[in-house]
């Protein structure tokens, strides 16, 4: 067991230097850089500048060199843990993401919590009450959250709130805690605005994971171990929770960490629809405006993430399921 | 060998058994009855699909829905003990559950399936031991190790640790047998427990539980479609046929005084050393009826070499009293002296 972990750990840093590569050919990808955008939005808005400042800021930034140099440079920063500074923000990249990372885990965290505290007790009650009313109205349930799209609850929800109570949803903070400082009382601000997103995000998860636990259980519950159990003498309830639920959450359990990289990825619209102070807009902006360390920094941990996600994946896979343990470790 | 006279240890009257689905009624255990006494091996005979597992999961009371116990009576009576009808019993209920792996304990047909294959042989062992007995863990596992001797497996320690697909299917099933002994049962049930597994070790499996009835004088209700098998183990033996019991007899009548047509046809089937220079052995003619339609009047009716038209596919026949113990379900033995014609 310990073997097959390290082997997996061995991997990591290698994998990590794949990612740059890939990361920064992604950031590199459209056409034209930084300076172009940067151009064509002061064009925009009126202003222009001379070929002069232009390519004071090119030397400046560097992006007058080949591509190859670029990326060393990047990467030799990287190693020495400086993720450089945005472009677009002029704010160091660590300064910038330090806040909305730990917003983002906190709401994924919370939703993913969320999501798996109310779908499984669902699925498992569907699946052992099969067709009854309750497994029915919450088939409804679930079509209905797998079929609505979240920044549609979200939009709904934030106009009823505005319409009828007066309440503004967006955003994680009231409107005096926005800028200030980590307190007690901020923190208690986050709770109260935290909920609702979390919610909203949730509802399609908990919709999709109460509908797959249903039918991974329902296939366990007429395997013959059951009727073994009841021969037994076990009470229904704890053998219902020990020998088929245990088997039903065995391939979900080993999906947690895939869920790692979906926690940042999977929010931005609605992010963006409520005004969510996360990392996913932040990257959409980073995207738009070329903001290439910015972006690379952003897409760099969602494939660190990623890699994270699904190591614990598969040692959860092995940790639970003895068959497969001895495939991969004995 | 004689029936024992004293009081029945299971007594199973008029039992129905149905499964009511969206085809149709399926009648898989109609009007059943027989006796198992202390320490007696009853051996129930029958083609797949016959409910003979219907019959036993009835007992057991595990039978889920669809199904259900439409009537009847199953009369458990440990010696000594008050007599319960387990068809009275709330099938989820403490009592029956105590009963059920503590009194009458199964030994399934695969123990592959039996068993979860994420836990260990020794965590359900145990698990079965301290649903029973007022034990702590490790007494728990003494007493698994202690059943595991007592069946013959090799290494006992170290199989409690093994995952039951680790496990030969002869050890396996021997694991299995260990565990429906765990409480030590005054009735075991095992529903076809050697089909799973190969001839070889099928033989020893039996011995096992010869040997075990020897030593614990536990009442066997042993399940098979195998003659052969019956002939060694069996005292008594119940031939079903489509939910219904055709003949049931002690097994020296049931081999040399088969009286039912469908026993006869069975035991001409299999094959024996008079006509093992055969080369084709007979077999019976027509297929069973689908559960949806079966016949009225006899079910064999369709099949049966003496069937009497006008009154085998009418009417069903009683069970009537050959001899003290061997009784038939068949028109050709009704008190309306039908009989004469076979003689
Ligand atoms: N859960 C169920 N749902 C519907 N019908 C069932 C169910 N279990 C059994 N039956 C029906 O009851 C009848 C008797 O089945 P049973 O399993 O008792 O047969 P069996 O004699 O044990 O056969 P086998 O030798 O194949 O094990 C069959 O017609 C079967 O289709
Ligand atoms: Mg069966």
């Amino acid at each position: 067991m310990l073997q097959y972990i390290i082997k997996r750990l061995l991997l990591l840093p290698l994998l990590l230097f794949i990612f740059t590569i890939i990361a920064f050919i992604l950031i590199q990808a459209p056409p034209g850089d930084f300076l172009t955008s940067y151009i064509a939005e002061l064009a925009a808005s009126g202003s222009s500048m001379d070929r002069a400042q232009i390519d004071a800021l090119r030397t400046l930034y560097g992006l007058d060199q080949p591509m190859v140099i670029q990326y060393f440079k990047w990467l030799g920063r990287l190693l020495t843990g400086d993720l450089g500074v945005s472009l677009d923000w002029q704010r160091p990249i660590s300064e910038l993401i330090g806040d909305r990372l730990t917003l983002t885990l906190l709401l994924g965290g919370g939703t993913f919590i969320f999501t798996w505290l109310i779908a499984i007790p669902i699925g498992i009650l569907s699946a052992t009450r099969k067709y009854s009313f309750f497994d029915y109205f919450f088939t409804v349930f679930n079509y209905i959250g797998v079929a609505t799209p979240t920044f549609m609850t979200a939009l709904v929800l934030m106009w009823i709130s505005f319409k009828y109570y007066g309440i503004n949803i967006s955003g994680l903070f009231s409107a005096e805690y926005v800028d200030a400082p980590w307190s007690l009382a901020r923190t208690l601000d986050l709770l109260k605005h935290l909920w609702l997103p979390i919610v909203i995000l949730g509802m399609d998860g908990t919709a999709r994971l109460a509908r797959v636990m249903r039918a991974n259980l329902l296939d366990e519950l007429n395997k013959p171990y059951m009727e073994m159990a009841r021969a037994k003498g076990m009470s229904e309830w704890r053998l219902v929770m020990k020998y088929p639920v245990r088997l039903a959450l065995n391939p979900l359990v080993s999906t947690i960490g895939w869920y790692l990289p979906l926690i940042f990825s999977g929010s931005v619209i609605v992010a963006t629809v409520m005004n969510l102070p996360t990392i996913g807009p932040m990257l959409l902006r980073a995207l738009i405006s070329q903001d290439m360390y910015l972006a690379g920094t952003i897409i760099l941990i969602y494939m660190v993430l990623a890699v994270i996600g699904t190591l614990i994946s598969d040692i959860l896979l092995v940790w639970l399921d003895p068959r497969i343990r001895m495939e991969k470790t004995g | 060998m004689t029936r024992p006279t004293d009081e029945p240890l299971l007594s199973v009257r008029n039992l129905k058994t149905e499964f009511v689905l969206d085809e149709g009624t399926v009648k898989a255990v109609d009007d059943v009855s027989f006796d198992v006494h202390p320490g007696e091996v009853v051996g129930i005979v029958g083609e797949s699909g016959c409910g003979k597992s219907a019959t036993i999961k009835s007992v057991l009371r595990i039978i889920e829905k669809p199904g259900r116990i439409s009537s009847g009576s199953i009369i458990f009576q440990k010696p000594g003990e008050q007599p319960v009808d387990l068809v009275t019993l709330d099938q989820r209920g403490k009592h029956m559950r105590a009963i059920r792996g503590g009194d009458i304990a199964l030994i399934p047909q695969e123990p592959m399936a039996a068993f979860s294959p994420v836990h260990t042989i020794g965590n359900q062992l145990i698990e079965a031991i301290r649903l029973h007995q007022k034990v702590s863990k490790q007494q728990a596992r003494d007493i698994a190790i202690e059943r595991l001797k007592d069946v013959s497996m090799p290494n006992p320690e170290q199989s409690l640790k093994n995952y039951s697909w680790e496990l030969s299917g002869g050890l396996r099933q021997r694991a299995m047998i260990g565990m429906a002994l765990s409480c030590r049962p005054s009735l075991l049930i095992a529903d076809e427990p050697t089909t799973a597994i190969d001839v070889t070790t099928q033989a020893q499996v039996l011995d096992l539980l010869r040997k075990l009835r020897q030593q614990h004088n536990s009442a066997i209700i042993f399940i098979t479609h195998d003659l052969g098998v019956i002939a060694q183990l069996a005292d008594h033996v119940v031939v079903m046929y489509l939910g219904r019991v055709m003949e049931s007899a002690p097994i020296d009548d049931i081999f040399h005084r088969p009286q039912h047509p469908y026993t006869q046809a069975l035991l001409q089937s299999i094959p024996t050393l008079k006509t093992v220079n055969r080369s084709v052995l007979p077999t019976i003619d027509g297929s069973i009826p689908h559960p949806f339609t079966r016949p009225a009047g006899c079910p064999f009716f369709n099949r049966c070499k003496d069937a009497m038209p006008g009154t085998c596919d009418r009417h069903a026949p009683e069970a009537v009293n050959v001899s003290a113990t061997q009784l038939v379900s068949c028109f050709k033995f009704q008190s309306d002296g039908s009989m004469e014609r076979h003689k």
